[in-house]
This record gives C-alpha cells, sequence and structure tokens, in this order.
C-alpha cells in the first residue's frame, strides 16, 4: 500500500501536455515512443504552435499517432511519410509539419523518400525513433539491427554477410546539403529526455528559418521484442545500441541564426 | 471562351488545370508525356500554382496524398509504367477519400514496354490496379478539346465525392496537337473542412488515414465507400452517340479508337453498311445502360481497342447475351488503320448475318 | 539548506507498471504497488516521503501518467 501525501502548499510543476490526447497509448510497458510522443506534443504546446503543425505518422508501432497527438495529421503509406509531409509543406509553407518514423518506416522501405526529402531541405523535421527492431510486426531484422543482434528474421543474429550492416542514418543524412540540423538523443535517462527535448524544440523551431531539414534520431528501446524488462532494455541501450549509434550532434547550421 | 489555341494534348492538360485553379502538381517525368511536368515548371510559378519534380512516382502520389489531405486541388500525371508505381498510393488516397486528379497517359506494356499509344491500361484503372475494394472516376478524352474540358471536370467530380478521379489518354492524344478553346471555369466550392490545415481550438484534430484495425470499422469505411460508388453510378455516366438511331451494328470505342471508329463507321456506311457509334467518356462509371437498351434494336455490336480485348468484358456486361460482340484490337503501341479495321467488321457482319 | 520537497501523483489506472520510474528515482520514492489495476498492472506508486521534485519519474514515464508537485518555496521545511 502505498502513502498517501498532502498536497497541500505545492506546487504543480510538471504534467502531461494538453496536446497529448486523453488516451492510453497503446505501447508496451516500458517503450520509448511515449516519451517520444510526449516530447513532441510538448514541445508543440509551449510553442504555442497546435494550430499550425501538421504530423505525419508512419507504418509501425507509432502507425496510431494521431490517436494520441492531438494536432491534424496524416497516415502516411509504409516508407512514404517524407514525401507526404512535403505534400504538405510545399502547400503551407508557414506551417509547422514533422514525420514521425521508426526504422524500418524511414530507413528500409523509405529510405528514398528520406534521402530526397533532406537533400532537397525540406523544411520539415524528420522524428526518427530507432529501436533497431521490427515492431508492430512482431520482432524482425531492421536496417538498424546491430551486427549479432537476435531477431527473428535473424534468429542466430545478424550476420553481415547475409544481412549487411546496420545504417546510421545520422551520419548519412548529415552528409546531404539540405539538412541543418541532425542529432542523435536517446530518450533512457531523465538527463537524455531532457536533451532530446531540446533538441527537438530546437529542431522544431529550425522550420522557421526555413533553411533546410531537421532530423533527431531517438535512440530508443523495444523490451518487448528485445525480450527484456524495460529497465533491462534501457542498460541494453547503453551497453550495445550508443556504441554504434552515439549520440551527439552531427551537424548544426543554425545555432546563431 | 477563350481564343482559339493550336496545342499538344499534353500541353492543353497543363494549362486546362491552372485554368481550373489547380494548386500543386507533383510529377516525375516519363515519355510520352514529359512535356506536361515541363509545361507545369514553366506556368505554374506564374499562377501561384505549386509544381515539384519528385524523385519517383512513388513520392510524387505521395506528396498528392500529403497535399491532398491538406484540403488543396491538386494533381499528378504520368505513364503507365510509372502510373503501375503509383498503384499503393491511390488505393490509399481512395482509402483516405481524398480528392485529386491523376492523369495516365498510356503507353505499351506490360514491362517497361514502349513509349508508343496503347490502351493497356483499361482493367488497370477501372477494375482496380492498386489493393482493396476502390474506384476511381475515370474519363476517357479523345480530342485535345475534350482533354482540357474534362480535366475541370475531373476535379470537379473528385471533391464533389471526394474521390479520386482519373483521366485515362492514350499517348497519341498526348502528343497530338490540335486547336482547343478553354472554357471559362468557376470553381463549385470545395469543402475541405475534413482537411489537415492545422487544429483550430473549437474543433477535434482531423486526421487522413486509410487504416481501421477493427473489421467492424473497416466495414463501414467499406459500406461509405460503396454509397459514395452507388451515388456516382447514378449521376455521373457520360457517352457519346453518333449515328445510332438507324444503326444496325454499333461500334463501341473510347480516345483514340474513338476517332478511328468514326473513320471506319464511314467507310463501312459509304459500304451500305449502317454502323454507328457509342463512346464512353466515363470508363468508370461505364454506360452498361445505353449498350443493354441499344442490344434490343440493333444486331450486334463490335468494339476496337488498342489493347487484346479489355472494355470489350464490359461491353458483354452491358449487352448481356442479347446480341453478339465482335472485337479487334492491336498491341504493343501499334494501331490500327481504319481500312484494316473495316475488314474485320466486315467479317464479322457476314457471320452474325448481316 | 532547505530540503526540497515534493509528491507525484500517478494516474494509477493507466499506469502500465514498467518501473522505469522506480528505476530512475533518486531517492527510491517510488515503488511497485502490491495491487494491480484494471489491466492487471502493478503500477507505480510513493511508497515513501522522499520525493525531492525532480520529475525525473515523469521524465522517463513512457504513458504520461506522472504529476509532479514541489513546496512552495516559503513552505520549505
Amino acid at each position: 500500500m502505498g502513502i498517501t501525501v498532502s498536497l497541500e502548499n505545492m506546487d504543480k510543476i510538471y504534467e502531461r501536455p494538453k496536446t497529448l490526447k486523453d488516451q492510453v497509448m497503446h505501447y508496451c510497458p516500458g517503450c520509448g515512443h511515449g516519451v517520444a510522443h510526449r516530447l513532441v506534443m510538448e514541445i508543440v504546446a509551449e510553442l504555442g504552435i497546435q494550430e499550425k503543425t501538421i504530423g505525419i505518422a508512419p507504418v509501425g508501432c507509432s502507425v496510431f499517432a494521431y490517436y494520441y497527438m492531438d494536432i491534424d495529421m496524416q497516415e502516411a503509406a509504409h516508407g512514404r511519410a517524407c514525401a507526404v509531409a512535403t505534400g504538405v509543406k510545399r502547400m503551407m509553407p508557414d506551417h509547422y509539419v514533422f514525420t514521425y518514423q521508426g526504422d524500418g518506416d524511414l530507413a528500409a522501405i523509405g529510405t528514398n523518400e528520406t534521402i530526397h526529402a533532406c537533400n532537397r531541405g525540406e523544411n520539415i523535421t524528420i522524428v526518427f525513433v530507432n529501436n533497431a527492431v521490427y515492431g508492430m510486426t512482431g520482432g524482425q531484422m531492421a536496417p538498424t539491427t546491430l551486427i549479432g543482434q537476435i531477431t527473428t528474421t535473424c534468429p542466430s543474429g545478424r550476420e553481415q554477410v547475409a544481412n549487411g550492416y546496420p545504417i546510421r542514418m545520422s551520419e548519412l543524412v548529415a552528409q546531404l546539403p539540405g539538412t541543418t540540423y541532425v542529432e542523435r538523443v536517446a530518450v533512457n535517462t531523465p538527463a537524455r529526455v531532457r536533451k532530446a527535448k531540446k533538441a527537438l524544440t530546437k529542431a522544431f523551431k529550425s522550420q522557421e528559418l526555413k533553411k533546410g531539414t531537421s532530423f533527431i534520431e531517438i535512440v530508443s528501446n523495444c523490451p518487448s521484442n528485445w525480450k527484456m524488462t524495460p529497465v533491462e532494455s534501457n542498460k541494453w541501450l547503453d551497453e550495445n545500441m550508443l556504441p554504434y549509434y552515439p549520440l551527439g550532434l552531427y551537424k548544426d547550421e543554425i545555432s546563431g541564426e | 471562351m477563350s481564343e482559339m489555341l493550336l496545342m499538344k494534348g499534353n500541353e492543353a492538360m497543363a494549362e486546362a488545370a491552372i485554368r481550373a485553379g489547380s494548386e500543386g502538381y507533383f510529377a516525375y517525368p516519363i515519355t510520352p508525356q514529359s512535356e506536361v511536368a515541363e509545361y507545369m515548371a514553366r506556368e505554374a510559378p506564374k499562377h501561384g500554382t505549386v509544381f515539384l519534380q519528385a524523385e519517383s512516382e512513388l513520392a510524387a502520389i505521395n506528396m498528392l496524398y500529403g497535399a491532398a489531405g491538406a484540403g488543396f486541388k491538386v494533381w499528378t500525371s504520368s505513364s503507365s509504367p510509372g502510373i503501375s508505381l503509383m498503384q499503393e498510393g491511390i488505393s490509399y488516397i481512395a482509402g483516405a477519400m481524398l480528392p485529386c486528379v491523376i492523369v495516365n497517359v498510356n503507353r505499351g506494356g506490360p514491362g517497361l514496354g514502349t513509349i508508343q499509344p496503347s490502351q493497356g491500361d483499361y482493367f488497370q484503372t477501372v477494375k482496380g490496379g492498386g489493393h482493396g475494394d476502390y474506384r476511381l472516376i475515370t474519363l476517357a478524352p479523345s480530342t485535345v478539346q475534350e482533354i482540357a474540358d474534362y480535366m475541370s471536370l475531373a476535379f470537379d467530380l473528385a471533391w464533389k465525392y471526394r474521390n479520386p478521379a482519373m483521366i485515362l489518354m492514350d499517348g497519341a492524344l498526348g502528343q497530338m496537337m490540335e486547336k482547343v478553346q478553354f472554357k471559362p471555369y468557376t470553381d463549385p466550392g470545395r469543402d475541405f473542412s475534413w482537411s489537415t490545415r492545422g487544429k483550430k481550438e473549437d474543433r477535434e484534430s482531423n486526421f487522413i488515414t486509410s487504416l481501421f484495425i477493427k473489421p467492424e470499422e473497416m466495414e463501414q469505411v467499406n459500406l461509405q465507400l460503396q454509397r459514395t460508388y452507388r451515388e456516382i453510378e447514378k449521376n455521373e455516366v457520360r457517352y457519346e452517340t453518333y449515328e445510332i438511331d438507324d444503326a444496325d451494328l454499333v461500334f463501341v470505342a473510347y480516345g483514340l479508337s474513338a476517332r478511328i471508329a468514326s473513320k471506319v463507321m464511314h467507310i463501312l456506311r459509304n459500304k451500305g453498311l449502317k454502323v454507328g457509334l457509342v463512346k464512353p467518356v466515363t470508363l468508370w462509371p461505364y454506360p452498361y445502360k445505353i449498350l443493354h437498351d441499344l442490344a434490343d434494336r440493333v444486331k450486334g455490336f463490335f468494339v476496337m481497342e488498342l489493347n487484346a480485348g479489355q472494355m470489350v468484358e464490359d461491353v458483354r456486361l452491358g449487352v448481356n447475351g442479347k446480341k453478339e460482340v465482335g472485337f479487334y484490337g492491336r498491341m504493343g503501341g501499334m494501331i490500327y488503320s481504319p481500312e484494316e479495321v473495316a475488314e474485320k467488321v466486315e467479317a464479322f457482319a457476314r457471320k452474325i448475318g448481316m | 539548506m532547505a530540503k526540497v520537497k515534493g509528491a507525484v501523483v500517478i494516474n494509477t489506472e493507466n499506469c502500465k507498471g514498467c518501473g522505469l520510474c522506480i528505476y530512475a528515482c533518486p531517492t527510491d520514492t517510488l515503488g511497485f504497488s502490491k495491487e494491480i489495476n484494471s489491466k492487471g498492472f502493478n503500477y507505480s506508486e510513493m511508497v515513501q516521503d522522499e520525493c525531492i521534485a525532480c520529475v525525473s519519474c515523469a521524465l522517463v514515464c513512457p504513458d504520461a501518467v506522472i504529476t509532479v508537485y514541489r513546496m512552495k518555496k516559503d513552505k520549505a521545511v
């Protein structure tokens, strides 16, 4: 039985953002998608841009993002979020347009759309959640699955000879002249969540400069398909994901603007 | 009415779209319709219309999805292989009930095929193409003037029913130069309250999706689509008839084939054979009824298509076994001469005892 | 220096019991409930009055079910 503490003389210093709908998200316990959703919605609330923000949901675990984010959204075909976002942004250049995509969506089936949107410098924010596995379909190998990592379609661990290398998208898109701001963050500790929020805020605000694409990669967990507890999965992320996907700033052409 | 101009079909199409208030055009170049993108690249900026050359047809159709989902009057054009690549997006657009116009300047297939004209995409256009139970409102012009006229009609029908509309024409029409006059256009008014232009405080958030994971919901969406399709079938069947009043034999042909059919008709009438023509303007909804009615008084039907026999199946559905239906087709970008078809028709006429 | 005093309110019905907040809490204020909510999860709850209002729990909570409170400055003990 937990304890009850009186809230008398206390200030509310943190609460769920109003831009997140009053819905229980379908994500598995401990999944980083929930944190990423919340951060994006906190930013929309704090920047006061709910009326001017259009989100593009992917195919994958976050396919239902529009049930949770209280903004106008479109659900794109698998991999096509960046093309859909391009269509929206070109018609409404003064709106904030973002895609929210997983690794299969952004870095396998949608690599072409991703790279060309970044290369054109579409003035959108791409939120890329990389958890190294296909979640929605039940744990198959992703383009970002690590060498040696076991999934249902590489049951003895990903082998380079058969499956190639895990793809590092932040490094890749940072090479393109169309991107202005690229950062890789994580959401598995309180400090990293704060940092991720700063990065996402900067990415959204960069759209006001109309200078190009902002790309935020969020290295995240998938307790269910990694077959770990949420706490174990966050440790595994530290020990295995981050050495291959180093956190940090990959490109910043907007600071000081 | 504007002055009389001499224009290529592809360019008349683009000009008509601009005059119909097109707000955006997204496309990828492909022969035989690359002039459309070239025309839009040049003219769109003058009219405040967005033009973007996409990295693929796949991207183009999804840009269209996004732009249409935001409630804008947008379109794309391509040719057969490119349209095949767009099928995924077209199914999503239909499922999400988005209005937009897609033009297919049909070339010969299958595969990479040829850049010469064909009508081989009839099935793809009116019988599916992409996955799921959906329909495209399909208009088939046979002159450059009709290309111009059907462009604004396609936009209006797409918006009236929140359903994608396709203009299906063959490569010859895209490349041919003819006189054209652009009729004055007034937008009948568009409701885009459903679109994603930013959530206002006084309403729930809008979302555009074709995903309804619960079968009960998905069936309701399908039923809604079917109600719309029945409505379109009731209101929008369009066709033209030529010399059918005294006809013993009726041609059924659309697009380039309809032009050739009218020439065949005159050759045969000069020989004493009373031939008429039904030219479907909408390939979906299809003008079954006129064929069904005519079947009671004519001796037979003859279908000519630049394919192996696709629309002929719809003609047979309309005629419903009441009379013989003859067919002649050429494929792979080959076009029949009127004399060649006339010979086939005469043989058919003899066979059915005319 | 006065110790910051805080409290958290958890929407226990929507908590999925992932335990990330419990792990993130620097003062062991949070723990799993003995009871389960209607979805069958042992939810997270305050088990001792040690909250310092650092917000760590709410930051890592994937379900946004945590509200954090802090004692007004003049009331700090």
